[in-house]
């Protein structure tokens, strides 16, 4: 990636900025408080909504591309004849306004399943019509450790727009890709250059939390430890929290549901913690156990996706530490994994 | 139909539904779209995910071969939700098919090879398509032997297509039943799969060994296989990971860097050995 340009905006510019999006007929998707529900939630923001970014967003804004129930397929039966109806999807333009770094970077995991071969046209034109404005993290949670798995508060990989803090009133504006180009050039009148001077970003500090390299050098050697995956995997309740919150895990069930007159084929977020994930008609379940559910799911993220497409498929948000019921806390099993003799 | 959409499935009429064993039917399907129909072409090894509209989708192979052209068929048990409900389906009936997917049993490799054929019980089906396809392309192989064992005589399939392998004199079949399993004008074998295997005593020269069944018959018959001198090379078998996509994308096939869906369901004995344990 190449930046193509570097903005300033005022704060006080993300209302009127927000106007002229609107006004270009893009739905904004942003952080904001739900009521009394703790944290922060991607919503539609309309113009009376207010921005939070602030809060961690309980989920990342995975669900504007992927939802966690979508319609492949509808079906009526017309007499014994059944018609399927095409299913053509319009995805309207969108702005995500307010993701971080590690939420817009695990899109490129999405990206890996659903752009390969056959792609997925549900997925594709949702992230084709959308936009991804992130905001760089000015602190970090200590659940955070985006720069354990090659990330970072600043990273843009992603982002169509990076925009950082600079001062109390003051945005720097990068533009990464055309899309955010042609954000800016709705409302030039926004943007003022910011030049070429190395300007003092806020920006978290994020340390470093284990070796990377030696948890992928680890990962197939511990393979086969049943009793290292049973430890670590003790307090697994198999409720598929981590799953869910996950910005990069994209399994999914397909499921229909139809009275008489027809229905839908729908597909829904599903997760390799369940039990029935791999279930066998005849009864045999090729992982069987929660700690062969546990290892698959760190193998996949940590060896399998880097060997297959080159990539972690983790961000290192935090969620699923902050999420897990029973307190499993992925940097300590990733830490042991790295620490383990082998 | 817009075939941009991946899980859209073509429409198909029940042309024949035959009643193979208790709870195990076969449906032949014809393309409701006729030019669907004439451009589909699939090649034995591969699969399908077949629906019943409101009920949901089931992965099974495509049990018929690609030398038969103009329809599909597939063989199934009775076991859940979709299959109760395509059980209860009759001729004329209408179903959904996407497919056909996966990779394939590379039958061009083997020309001027023997085929040995093992299956157990529901696991004929996938290689039946490429026994149909060996047997209609007979003079590119040399000998073609079968053995197909069942827990009793009531639950072996295509038993018309048993009785008209057996008559030919350029098959060398065998069908065998366990212990209890015979009925009293039975003329097969009695006996488990991998203890017939013994004793017929293929030579492995030459010759490609072909093996589905539950994962008892294979864990048991691969070291006979072995004994008898088959390379993990020359052992094909099919691997039967739930699927819901078929399409490498719903990540329910995954077996450490493969999706059963994409990269099998045929693997070589020798790319199993390679692959964490989990099918």
């Amino acid at each position: 990636m190449t930046m193509i340009d570097r903005k300033l905006l005022k704060k006080e510019s993300v209302g009127p900025l927000m106007a002229v999006l609107r006004d270009s007929g893009r739905r904004i998707i942003a952080p904001q408080s739900v009521g009394s529900a703790p944290g922060a939630w991607y919503r539609e923001l309309g113009p009376e909504d207010e921005l939070d970014l602030e809060h961690l967003t309980t989920l990342s804004p995975k669900s504007a591309f992927l939802p966690m129930v979508e319609e492949i397929l509808r079906f009526r039966n017309e007499g014994k004849r059944i018609v399927i109806d095409d299913c053509k999807i319009q995805a309207q333009p969108t702005v995500i306004f307010g993701s971080r770094p590690c939420d817009t970077r695990a899109l490129h995991a999405l990206d890996a399943v659903f752009l390969r071969q056959p792609e997925d046209m549900f997925f594709r034109e949702k992230r084709a019509a959308t936009t991804v404005i992130t905001f760089s993290c000015a602190a970090a949670d200590p659940d955070c450790f985006c720069t354990s798995v090659g990330g970072g508060p600043r990273d843009p990989e992603g982002s169509d727009l990076l925009v950082t803090g600079i001062g109390n009133d003051c945005w720097l504006v990068e533009v990464w890709t055309l899309k955010g180009k042609q954000v800016v050039e709705l409302a030039p009148h926004l943007f003022q250059p910011a030049g070429e001077v190395e300007t003092e970003c806020l920006v978290a500090k994020v340390p470093v939390r284990f070796s990377l390299d030696d948890v992928r050098k680890h990962l197939p050697v511990l393979f086969n430890d049943e009793e290292f995956w049973r430890e670590q995997s003790l307090a697994c309740l198999g409720c598929s929290s981590c799953a869910f919150v996950c910005p990069n895990c994209s399994c999914f069930d397909i499921q229909d549901e139809a009275d008489l007159k027809g229905g839908s084929r729908l597909r829904c977020w599903d997760s390799c913690g369940q039990k029935l994930f791999t279930l066998h008609a005849s009864g045999h379940n090729p992982r069987g156990g929660q700690s062969q559910r546990w290892r698959q799911r760190v193998m996949h993220k940590f060896s399998y996706l880097p060997e297959k497409e080159g990539l972690i498929g983790c961000v290192g948000c935090g969620r699923c530490s902050r999420a897990c019921p029973a307190d499993m806390n992925l940097v300590e099993r990733l830490t042991a994994i790295a620490e383990a003799r082998v | 139909m817009t075939a941009d959409n991946v899980y859209q499935p073509y429409l198909m009429r029940i042309e024949r539904a035959i009643d193979e064993a208790p709870g195990i039917k076969t449906f032949r399907l014809l393309f409701q779209d006729e030019e669907s129909g004439k451009n589909f072409q699939f090649r034995a090894g591969q699969f399908g995910e077949y629906s019943v509209f409101g009920e949901g989708e089931s992965t099974f192979c495509i049990a018929s071969s690609p030398t038969r052209k103009g329809y599909i068929e597939c063989t199934f048990r009775q076991t859940g939700r979709v299959t109760a409900a395509l059980a209860g389906l009759n001729e004329g009936d209408t179903i959904g098919f996407r497919g056909p997917y996966g990779n394939v049993f590379p039958l061009e490799d083997w020309k001027g090879k023997n085929l040995l054929f093992i299956a157990g019980g529901i696991a004929l089906p996938p290689l039946r398509c490429v026994i149909w396809n060996a047997l209609d392309l007979r003079e590119n192989f040399r000998d073609v032997s079968i053995l197909y064992g069942a827990r009793s005589v009531g639950d072996l399939v295509y038993k018309y297509e048993l009785d008209e392998w057996g008559k030919r004199d350029d098959v060398r079949l065998a069908t065998t039943v366990d212990p209890g399993g015979e009925a009293p004008d039975w003329k097969g074998e009695v006996g488990f799969v991998p203890h017939v295997l013994e004793k017929m005593n293929p030579s492995s020269d030459n010759t490609i060994a072909l093996v589905c069944g539950p994962p008892i018959m294979i864990k048991l018959t691969l070291p006979v296989l072995a004994k008898l001198g088959f390379a993990p090379g020359d052992t094909f078998t099919t691997l039967e990971n739930r699927m819901k996509c078929g399409v490498g994308k719903c990540g329910r096939c995954n077996v450490g860097k493969y999706y059963v869906c994409v990269d099998g369901p045929v693997f070589t004995l020798e790319q199993l050995q390679g692959m964490p344990n989990e099918y």
